[in-house]
């Protein structure tokens, strides 16, 4: 008997836990080639806005030891291009999509939320609350709980799809923050987006990224998010989506342990470009391995 | 595609210039000029992100043993620069190596007989030898070759080979003309009253002049650029650069791992600064 890999997160059937990350995997086809997208659990497309958005200027990227650190700035195609030209792509795959989006005010997160709900292909919405607040001089909606909250009460008023927020690890709390959108209506978390850091160039006394700073991401971050969802997944009901620095099938394993339901892959499909698929095999054959006949079993089974 | 090579040979040609031969699929054969491979320099996590080269050939080649097929290889010539390619320097034959191939878009070789000037600085010369291949089935071939010094000249004998006419300059006059290749590219184009077909790759100096003198001279002209890439395939959106129309207001970004890494000069933004070198 094979070990049985399905997960539940909000009604989302997953046939395994493991889905790909946002702005990693872009709208899915890119990596089309390289593995395939019904192996896996679902995928998440790159952060949409309701307006097309440019991004930073370069360099946007630099490797740092064990991650790398991005200022990509968000750019993606916009809401209407996503219906238009990535949606097609989606209908294609019998496997869940999951949009995840964001915006600068309440309002627009609650329009685009609106806008995402319409789309059939849409199985689910990850919001992502890592950005800043125009309204409110720029502070990052997902640092501050009553900000994060409005958010996600915007939201949940404009879509009855599975609601996922991402949060920013970039705060003293994350379990202050947590509670604060469970109670505002999120029916999962997604825990963590990268975090905030800074590379320099001592020959040039300069700092590498033009952005100044950018998100680490990769196994580097990987500790980090593990304490991190272990400390949400004890203090809320909702699920949990374990992120940050999963390279194996160990990996994603061990944030099953600590509390989560299912687990993204970010970083690791630039590397091997069939990371999320090989890691949801791994998984399997080491629940064969073990005799564990089901991956549910070990969700938040953490000893000691 | 991806593919385990086994490495055949890795070789420094120049201090500092290493040229690695792997065993490759035989769709490689069909890998265009100009296109390029991410590598993963080792199944570890540091480097963790690929490098990306350019394809510098593609061939059969026989094994030693008696009665084997002819194998399909792939070689890339590359500059050690930094972690990434000193580990790849330290490799030898039969080392593996993960490689993702090939990527992007290659060159539009243009009309059969029209003159084709090819411009390479430094190691920008490595993807303009398979350009050359296919070049001189159909047309006459120039090649200017800039460096620092005769050091930074790679692989003359191999483009003298193809039938091209090579002409050489070095910054500090050790090979070839004093100064600057594009120096000796206007003397050829004030000599054929500007005919041809310019493509170049090299550092972002060389190829912006490149662009001057093939807008002043209205040459068709295609660049190969440079980005720090993290997938190869359009998915980061790390490596743009800055296509004609952008400003501030009105931002054109163009991915060059997946629109590239071979543009037309006329797609792209010039004045200010496009990408990172
Ligand atoms: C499309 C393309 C084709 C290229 N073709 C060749 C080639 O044929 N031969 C050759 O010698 N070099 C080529 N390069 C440059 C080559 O990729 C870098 O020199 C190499 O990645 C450096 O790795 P490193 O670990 O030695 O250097 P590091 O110590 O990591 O960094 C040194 C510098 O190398 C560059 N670099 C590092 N990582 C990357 C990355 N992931 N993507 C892009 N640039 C990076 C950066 O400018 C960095 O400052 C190409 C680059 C691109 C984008
Ligand atoms: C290049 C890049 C772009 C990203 N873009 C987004 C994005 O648009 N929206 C988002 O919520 N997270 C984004 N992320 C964060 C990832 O989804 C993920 O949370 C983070 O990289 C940590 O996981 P990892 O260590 O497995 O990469 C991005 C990460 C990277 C590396
Ligand atoms: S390298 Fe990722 S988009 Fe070009």
């Amino acid at each position: 008997m094979q070990p049985d890999m399905s997960v539940e997160i909000a009604g989302l059937n997953l046939r395994n836990p493991v889905m790909t990350a946002s702005g990693t995997f872009g709208y899915g086809e890119e990596f089309s080639r390289y593995v395939d997208l019904e192996a896996i659990g679902a995928f998440v497309t790159k952060g949409l806005s309701l307006k097309p958005r440019a991004g930073n200027p370069t360099p946007r990227i630099v490797e740092t030891p064990g991650g790398m650190l991005n200022a990509i700035g968000l750019q993606n195609v916009g809401v209407e291009a996503f219906i238009q030209k990535k949606v097609p792509f989606l209908r294609t795959v019998n496997t869940p999509a999951i949009a995840n989006f964001f915006g600068s005010t309440p309002d627009e997160y609650a329009e685009l939320a609106g806008r995402l709900d319409a789309i059939p292909e849409v199985a689910a919405l990850e919001v992502n609350i890592s950005c800043p607040n125009v309204k409110q001089g720029g502070i990052v909606f997902g640092t501050d709980p009553g900000c994060a909250a409005s958010v996600v009460t915007a939201c949940r008023a404009a879509t009855t799809k599975p609601l996922i927020v991402k949060l920013s690890p970039n705060v003293t709390d994350i379990v202050e923050m947590a509670q604060a959108c469970e109670e505002a209506g999120a029916d999962a978390l997604s825990v963590i987006n990268t975090l905030t850091g800074m590379a320099i160039d001592l020959e040039r006394r300069r700092p590498v990224l033009a952005n100044v700073t950018g998100g680490l991401s990769g196994p580097a971050i990987k500790p980090v998010a593990l304490r991190m969802v272990w400390q949400v997944a004890r203090a809320v009901t909702v699920p949990v989506i374990g992120i940050g620095g999963i390279m194996s099938a160990t990996d994603a394993l061990e944030f099953l342990l600590a509390g989560a339901t299912a687990v993204q892959v970010g970083t690791a499909s630039f590397v091997n470009p069939g990371a999320a698929q090989e890691i949801a095999e791994g998984m399997q054959q080491w629940l064969a391995e073990h005799g564990v006949a089901t991956v549910r079993s070990l969700i938040g089974a953490l000893e000691g | 595609m991806q593919f385990k090579a086994m490495i055949l040979d890795n070789a420094e040609v120049s201090p500092g210039y290493w040229r690695m031969r792997m065993t490759a699929p035989p769709e490689i054969l069909e890998a265009q000029p100009g296109q390029f491979v991410m590598v993963r320099v080792n199944p570890s996590i540091d480097p963790l992100i690929r490098r990306p080269f350019g394809v510098f050939d593609v061939g059969l080649h026989q094994p030693a043993y008696t009665g084997a097929a002819p194998q399909p290889y792939l070689e890339i010539l590359y500059r050690v620069v930094g972690k990434g390619t000193a580990m790849l320097s330290a490799l030898h034959g039969t080392d593996l190596l993960d490689i993702i191939a090939p990527l992007g878009s290659g060159f539009d070789c243009g009309p059969a007989g029209e003159e084709k000037l090819i411009v390479g600085g430094g190691v920008g010369l490595a993807p303009l030898y398979l350009l050359a291949r296919e070049l001189v089935k159909d047309s006459p071939v120039r090649l200017f070759a800039g460096g620092r010094s005769k050091d930074d000249v790679l692989c003359i004998t191999e483009f003298e080979r193809l039938g091209v006419e090579c002409y050489t300059a070095t910054e500090d006059g050790s090979l070839g003309e004093q100064g600057f290749v594009t120096k000796v590219l206007e003397q050829r184009l004030d000599t054929t009253g500007n005919k041809g077909r310019i493509f170049a790759c090299g550092p972002h100096g060389m190829l912006q002049a490149v662009a001057g003198i093939a807008a002043g001279r209205h040459i068709p002209c295609q660049v190969s650029l440079e980005g720090y890439m993290a997938c190869g395939v359009g998915a980061c959106l790390g490596c743009v650069c800055q296509g004609a129309n952008h400003s501030s207001e009105t931002p054109d970004y163009r991915c060059v791992c997946s629109e590239g890494p071979v543009f037309d000069v006329t797609e792209l933004k010039w004045e200010g600064a496009c990408h990172a070198t």
